[in-house]
Order: structure tokens, then sequence, then C-alpha cells
């Protein structure tokens, strides 16, 4: 029996007995500085037969265990706060019902990069290609804590083929769609649809951000590129890459008949370019960049009302819970080891029961350290009320 | 603003302060009464002011010598302030000085009361506006800058010389204008990033710890963004009180004349609905969609399916065009179950969103096709997409061999490669029109999808089918993006009293172009 054939089933074991429901409500309260702040947040469900129901809220912890326990969704989306609550939208004059503040989220999805990996299209993955998914994280994640100064980050695992992030600091949470889509493009490198070929131009100046997601590009490039997905390896892969260069050098690489040593006559190569002429090349990174960056949905981030998949929520193809990744041990996070609706109840005669637990965990301790800075943040306006 | 018959007797007022400099945010509206003649003409003078800043802005680079002069030009010509050597500290002497910044005032909040009421009317407002600000503020000294920003309370802690100093690699490379020394000059302001975002959003400062360090020299888009927040906060509020202005009968028919100029054809009222049959649309496409829309329909009837962005974009051209929701659905779901999609999740998902784009669902607005600058300016396309215009978002070799594969002669594709270069993609889509048409001049000047088709079946059909609502006149030099000659000129209601000599001006300024 497949996982999705399974849900009926298990689901309602999943959301009785598993499902963290007093951290989930911990987190999306905020520490209830914002009076109805949960109250207000509009979820969505997919139930079975692909009913969608849109504007679901609840008013405590309570009511929100006991509907999602009464609905078995088969999918839970989560919504932005509204000036009201969302299940009472439709009795509220037309116009002030709004979507106030939402966390700023980014959906990153491996569909996304078919056009330069080998390994696999569509929504397969395999561990060649998740590495994409590991220099996705690396390079927002620092961008997003060191240039915008977020601090506190969710990293999800979407349950098939992707990646999502939650930023949930206040500041975040308040950014209007044009600031979401400036952070969006400012983190965009790849651009272009089907009828691109080059899709990442680079001049002078090299913006810092873009030396920083260089070096995390580096790091990762030979392994990724030239030994997993051998893209110097074959004609047909060679022409996609070589499409990218200047000038015709394809028979040059040609005569390389060692793939790795192809990319370092292809470096030559612009290096005698470049020593030759005024302007700057940077052939070497755009190609790096192309096949690397992240790629970002940006309507994703934009829109304060968007609908995105809820952390622990259950893909419903694969079975795979959406577990929060854990960002120290990045390196050694493998998306065929997250645990499925069957295998979290140990439904799988040959392999042992997988636990939830730790995944549990990680986001206990993320909501505790953003509640700590919450206390911090509180004490530290208080003082200074004090010395007045 | 109170009305009255009479005109306001001398120049005594407590707004010194408030035009005290040449250039204003227009944070407070005008508390005085003004004469009706006065309100048409400075809402007309503005009018030819913002429509001067479209052309020129469509068919210059905004920050050319050439694009400036022209616009100085205009500004002066039409008695707006501008750059004035005059010190702003006392009361500007010259009294047509003060007349000027008045006008500019009342001009900018009459304009409002037209342009609030719809998402298209306040874009294009706030675009012009901006665009004009812009020219503004860069023609002022770099003293009369900062007294501005001072009046304006738009004050940055500027970043310690030991900051500049760790940092100086970082703000080097953050922008092309710069170098070792220049950094060390100027001053950079601190910034948080979201009163920033334009910038920030290309990369055009160094970020960090959500801070933007912006060097005084962009200091101007800082402003702008700030201006643009205020002026969409203000223009939604102005909307809402319009029922109480549009009842006065002496003002309603010069507001709507006002707004509808700019508006004209939108393609959202539904013309020849269900003339079209399905069978003709693959025809259709080659002999008379914008390759945009060619593009898209071969991309959906090749993999029998298209992205978000694509479905939009097509299929609220097809709306556009006089398909009805019944063959739009048909048409979609064909061409979706060739595909990998089974009857069931079509009816389910992609059923819901047509039904949205004709109003059906959800919000029940009518959707409108979207415009040239729309799919120009909006929503890039990504791996995966189809829309866009291919002029602009196309890699120019594979522009060119798309070209090719229409049957483009080798000149005209080189015509057209020429003006994608200087970024006139309208013009460069009018000239794949006239070539694909085997016609000189097209005719009209290009700024929607739904009006290349209407034209190319004029063309095709004789004339026949479409009713034409305004003659056109042949303009060699049209610039694309700006229109408003199709609008039919509205009748103004018997009981109006505003003068006719000032609708008749305004009649004929509208169709001039």
């Amino acid at each position: 029996m497949s996982e999705a054939a399974c849900l009926p089933e298990l689901l309602p074991l999943y959301y009785r007995r598993l499902f963290p429901f007093s951290q989930y409500h911990r987190w999306l309260s905020y520490g209830g500085v914002t009076k109805n702040y949960f109250q207000n947040r509009e979820f969505s469900f997919t139930l079975k037969d692909d009913i969608y129901v849109r504007y679901q809220s609840f008013s405590n912890q309570n009511e929100l265990e006991k509907e999602i326990q009464k609905m078995n969704p088969y999918k839970i989306d989560i919504g932005a706060v509204y000036s009201h609550r969302p299940n009472q939208h439709n009795t509220v004059k037309s116009g002030t019902f709004q979507a106030l503040e939402k966390e700023l989220v980014f959906d990153i999805d491996m569909t996304d990069y078919d056009d330069v990996r080998r390994c696999c299209s569509s929504a397969d993955i395999c561990t060649k290609c998740w590495i994409l998914m590991t220099i996705a994280i690396r390079i927002i994640d620092r961008a997003l804590r060191e240039d915008f100064g977020f601090r506190h980050l969710l990293w999800v695992y979407s349950g098939r083929r992707g990646v999502h992030c939650w930023v949930c600091d206040e500041a975040a949470r308040k950014l209007s769609v044009a600031a979401r889509s400036a952070v969006a493009e400012y983190l965009t490198l790849v651009k272009g649809g089907e009828e691109t070929v080059k899709k990442v131009q680079l001049s002078d100046p090299v913006h810092p951000f873009i030396k920083e997601s260089l070096a995390v590009v580096r790091r990762y490039f030979t392994d990724y590129a030239l030994v997993g997905q051998d893209i110097m390896g074959s004609k047909e892969s060679m022409d996609k890459v070589v499409a990218l260069v200047p000038d015709d050098i394809l028979a040059a690489l040609q005569a390389e008949k060692n793939p790795t040593k192809r990319w370092e006559k292809l470096k030559v190569i612009v290096q005698q370019k470049q020593a030759s002429s005024k302007k700057s090349y940077y052939t070497e990174e755009e190609i790096m960049l192309q096949y690397c960056y992240p790629r970002l949905d940006v309507n994703v981030s934009k829109g304060v009302n968007h609908l995105l998949k809820s952390p622990f929520s259950v893909h419903p193809k694969t079975g795979r819970i959406s577990v929060p990744i854990d960002l120290r041990e990045l390196g050694q996070f493998n998306p065929f080891d997250v645990p499925t609706i069957r295998s979290v109840f140990g439904i799988f005669s040959d392999y042992k029961r997988t636990s939830l637990a730790k995944y549990v965990k990680l986001f206990d301790q993320f909501v505790e350290e953003m509640e700590r800075s919450r206390k911090g943040e509180l004490l530290r306006r208080t003082d200074l009320q004090k010395d007045f | 603003m109170l009305f009255g018959g009479r005109k306001k007797k001398g120049v005594e007022n407590p707004q010194t302060e408030l035009y005290g400099h040449c250039l204003q945010l227009y944070t407070q509206p005008p508390l005085e009464n003004i004469s009706l003649v006065e309100f048409e003409q400075f809402a007309v003078d503005r009018m030819k002011l913002l429509k001067t800043v479209e052309n020129l802005g469509v068919t210059h680079i905004k920050t050319s010598e050439d694009y400036s002069k022209k616009l100085h030009a205009e500004i002066s010509s039409l008695n707006f302030p501008h750059r004035t050597e005059v010190s702003t500290f006392i009361v500007p002497a010259v009294a047509s000085e003060y007349e000027k910044r008045r006008k500019d005032h009342i001009s900018h909040f009459i304009l409002r009361l037209a342009y609030c009421q719809t998402e298209d009317l306040r874009r294009w407002f706030i675009q012009q506006e901006m665009d004009l600000f812009r020219h503004r503020f860069n023609d002022l000294s770099p003293k009369s800058k900062s007294d501005f920003l001072h009046r304006n309370s738009l004050q940055y802690e500027t970043i310690s010389v030991e900051e500049k100093k760790s940092l100086m690699e970082k703000l080097i490379n953050s922008s092309y204008a710069f170098s070792g020394c220049t950094v060390e000059e100027q001053d950079f302001y601190k910034v948080p990033f979201q009163d920033a975002l334009d910038l920030v959003r290309m990369r055009k400062v160094f970020v960090k710890d959500g801070f933007a360090y912006v060097p005084h020299q962009d200091i101007v888009t800082i402003v702008l963004n700030d201006y643009r927040t205020r002026l969409s906060k203000a223009l939604a509020l102005t909307a809402r009180s319009l029922p109480v202005v549009q009842s006065d009968e002496r003002l309603q028919p010069l507001l709507s004349h006002l707004s509808h100029a700019y508006v004209g054809q939108d393609y959202s009222i539904q013309k020849n609905i269900g003339k079209i049959s399905l069978e003709q649309i693959d025809s259709l496409s080659t002999k008379s969609f914008p390759p945009c829309m060619r593009q898209l329909h071969k991309a959906l009837r090749d993999s029998h399916h298209l992205r978000h962005g694509g479905r939009m974009q097509y299929g609220l051209f097809l709306k556009g065009i006089g398909l009805t929701l019944d063959q739009a659905l048909q048409f979609w779901r064909a061409e979706f179950l060739r595909g990998k999609v089974d009857a069931d999740k079509f009816d389910k998902a992609y059923a819901y969103s047509i039904r949205h784009m004709f109003g059906k669902e959800g919000k029940r607005t009518d959707y409108t096709p979207y415009s040239c600058m729309k799919v120009i300016l909006s929503n890039p396309p990504s791996q995966g997409d189809h829309h866009g215009c291919p002029f602009r978002h196309s890699d120019p070799e594979l522009l060119k061999q798309k070209l090719q594969s229409y049957k483009i002669s080798s000149g005209g594709i080189n015509q057209i490669l020429e003006l994608v270069k200087g970024m006139h993609y309208q013009l460069a889509c009018q000239k794949y029109f006239e070539l694909t048409h085997s016609i000189d001049d097209a005719g009209f000047s290009l700024n929607h999808p739904n009006q290349y088709f209407s034209e190319s079946q004029k063309l095709l059909t004789g004339g026949k089918e479409v009713k034409r609502e305004l003659d056109s006149p042949r303009r060699p030099h049209a610039a694309a993006g700006s229109e408003n000659s199709k609008a039919p000129p509205e009748t103004p209601s018997s009981s109006n009293r505003v003068p006719q000599e000032v609708m008749d001006d305004l009649d004929s300024f509208f169709q001039e172009e």
C-alpha cells in the first residue's frame, strides 16, 4: 500500500498522538503580545477528495486541536494574520477585511533547477541534486541574518522536492508587499525563462552579497557539478556549459578527455581572454552561479496573504512529514531519511520505526529561542523607561 | 478645499512656510478658496506636464541631458516652479515664484481627485509624479537638497569615519560610481532597509544588519520611496471621499474627463463576444496575435500546459479578444487533458481560476487583460515560464532565431533588434506588426496586446468587424506607451457650469497627439 493510500487511516492517529500542538500554538501566538494574533490567523485545509477550505481560524490551542482532529486535513497551509477572524470574514464590511502581517517566507523548489540538473527532473530528487538545497540554505540563511539582520529563521523540508524558510522576526512579519519583493529580488541572481540561455550576468563592481554567495558556491561546485552532475562529461551537457561562454571553445574542451581537467582548461582559456582585454570577465563565476545558485519563487515571498504549507504537515503524495531542518547538521540532512506517515508508526516490516522526536525538539528550541529573545527585548524596553 | 465663485483677494497668507522651498511632498492640502477658472487651468496645465513626463520617459533615458533639458523647458513654459537661484530662506520676493509654487501645490491635489479611482489610474499618476519629482530634486543645488531633507524630517544618521574605514571595500563594491576617494568624501547614511527598497532591490547599496548604507548621492531614491508610499496612501484615502466631490456638478465633468482621457481603451469590456471560434485560434495566433501571445499559444500547444503567469497573461488576452467563459473552459480543458492533467484535476484546480478571470469567483472583479506596460514591467519570467514580452525578456540571439522562424526579412530583424537595444520594446513590436502585415506605418501607437489583435483583424478583414471609435491620425514619431486619443470625449451634462471654452480646450488637447 502506498503512503497516500494510508493517509485516511493514519492521519487521525498522527493528529492525536504526534502533531506538536503545544509548540505550534506557542509559535503562532508570538507571546500574546499583539491581541488576537493567533485568533486572526488564517489556516487552510485540504481535505480528502481534494476539498479545499480557506479562512479557517481558531480561538485557542484547544479549538485548533479539536478541529484538526475532527477534519483530519491531508494538508495544512498557514496564511496571514488578518484584521478580523478569518472564519468570520463574510460578516465583515467589504473592503475592511485585510491581511495585516505574516512571516516572510521563501520557497525553493527543485523543479526550478531542471535546466541545470542531469540526474533528475520535475518532482524527482536524489542525494546528488539535494546538494542544491544545501547550497541554497547556506546562501539565503547567511544573507537573511547578516545582511538583513533577521534572527528567527525556521527552515523546513517541504516533503517532496524542496525547502521552505519562515522568517519569524517581528520586523519580518510587518513587512509590506514592496519590501518582501525587494528582499526577494536582492536575493535573485538567476534570471530568465525558457527563452534565456545565459541566466547570470555579472559586471563590475561585484556586490558584496554576490561575493559571499560565490564563496559558498565555490565550496560545493567541484563535488556537485563536476563530479556529481558531471557537467563536463558529455558533449550534450558540455554544449550547455559552453553556450554560456563568450567564445566557441567547445572543440578545445573536447580535446581534453578528463571532465575535471576540462573545467580547468575552461578557466585557463577565460583567463587568457581576460589578460588581453580591458573589461572584466566573470565567465567562471557566472557558470557556477547558473548551475548552483538558489532559485526562488518571488511570488511566494511577495504576498502578505500567500498561504504556505505548514511545518509538520504531511505531504499527500510522498507521505513525508514537513520537518524542520537542523542547520547545525545541514551536511548530513537526507530527505530520504525523513519520517513518513507510515514509518513514524513503524508500518514497515523491514525498517525500524522512525521518530519525530528530534524534529519536535528542534521546533521546540526554535520557539523557546524566540520567547527568550522577546523577554530580553521587553526587559530592555522597561529598563529604558525606568531611566525616566 | 472650499469652492466659491469668487477669486481670492490679495496674496496675504499664512502659507509662507509651506512654500518656503520650490519642491514639496504635498503633505498638506490647500486650504484656500479657489475659482473654478483657476481650478480648471491648473488641472489642465499639470495634466499637460505629466503627459510630457510620460512621453519623455518612454523615449529617453530619464537621467540623460536631453531628457532634463526638454522637461525643464516644459516646466518653465507651463509656469511650474523649478530650481531657483532665489534664496529659500526669505519669503520669495518675486510674486510669480510664489504663484508657481502655489499652482504646483493646488494642481497636484486636483489631479489626485481625478486619478484616485482605479488601480490603473493611481499607478499612472504615481509613476509620473515620481518621475517629475526625481527630475526636480536632482536639479537642485546640494545645499537646496539638504535644506529639503531637513524640512521634511528625513534625518538619517551618517556613519562614523571609523565605521566607514572598516567597511571601505564593501562600500566601494556596492555601486559602480565609487572609488576609494569618493567613498571617503561622501557622507553615508545608515537607513533601515525598509526605507531604501529600490536601492536594496537592485543591490545598489551595501546592506548589513538590516541597514542600507546609502551614499548622499543616492538619497533621492530614499526620498522617492517615501514619496511613493505617502502618495499611495493619500490616493487611497482620497478615493473614499470622492463621492462627495463628484456630486458637485461643477467638478464632475472635468474630473471624469481628466481621468478618462488617460484610460481610454483597456479592453476590460468585452466586445465581439463569441465572434471567435476555437478552431480559428491556431491560425489567428500566427496572423493576428502579438509575439508574446503567439509564443504562449505555441508553448501551450506543445506542452499542453502553462504555468500561472502564462495562464494569466494568455487567458486574459483570450478573454479580451472575445472568448466566452464556456469557450475558454473548453479550450483550456481540451489542451490540458492532452497533457498530464486528468479531467478531475482540471475541474477542481484550473477551472476555478479561469472562472476567476471572468469575474465569476472570489472577489468577482472582472480582471483586465494586461497592457504592454504591465507585461513588460511586472512578473518577469523565470525557468519554465513562457510569459512576458519577447522583446524585453528573450535573449537577443533567441529572439532573432524566433523572428527568422516567423519568416521576417533580415533587414526587418535588424531594425527590430536595434529598437530592442534602445529598450523601445513596444516600438519593436509595432515594427513586427508592420513587417508581418506588409505595411509601412502601423497607424497606431501600440500599448496593448489586444490592441495589436484588433488592429490586425481590422487590416485583414477590411475593417468590417470592429467599429473604430475614433480615427487616430498617422503618427510616425508616436511614442510607445502613451495613448489616449482613442478616448471618446465626454459630453458634459447640460447642468454643468464649466465654461465651454475650457472644455473645448481640453477636447482639442486630448485629441492633438
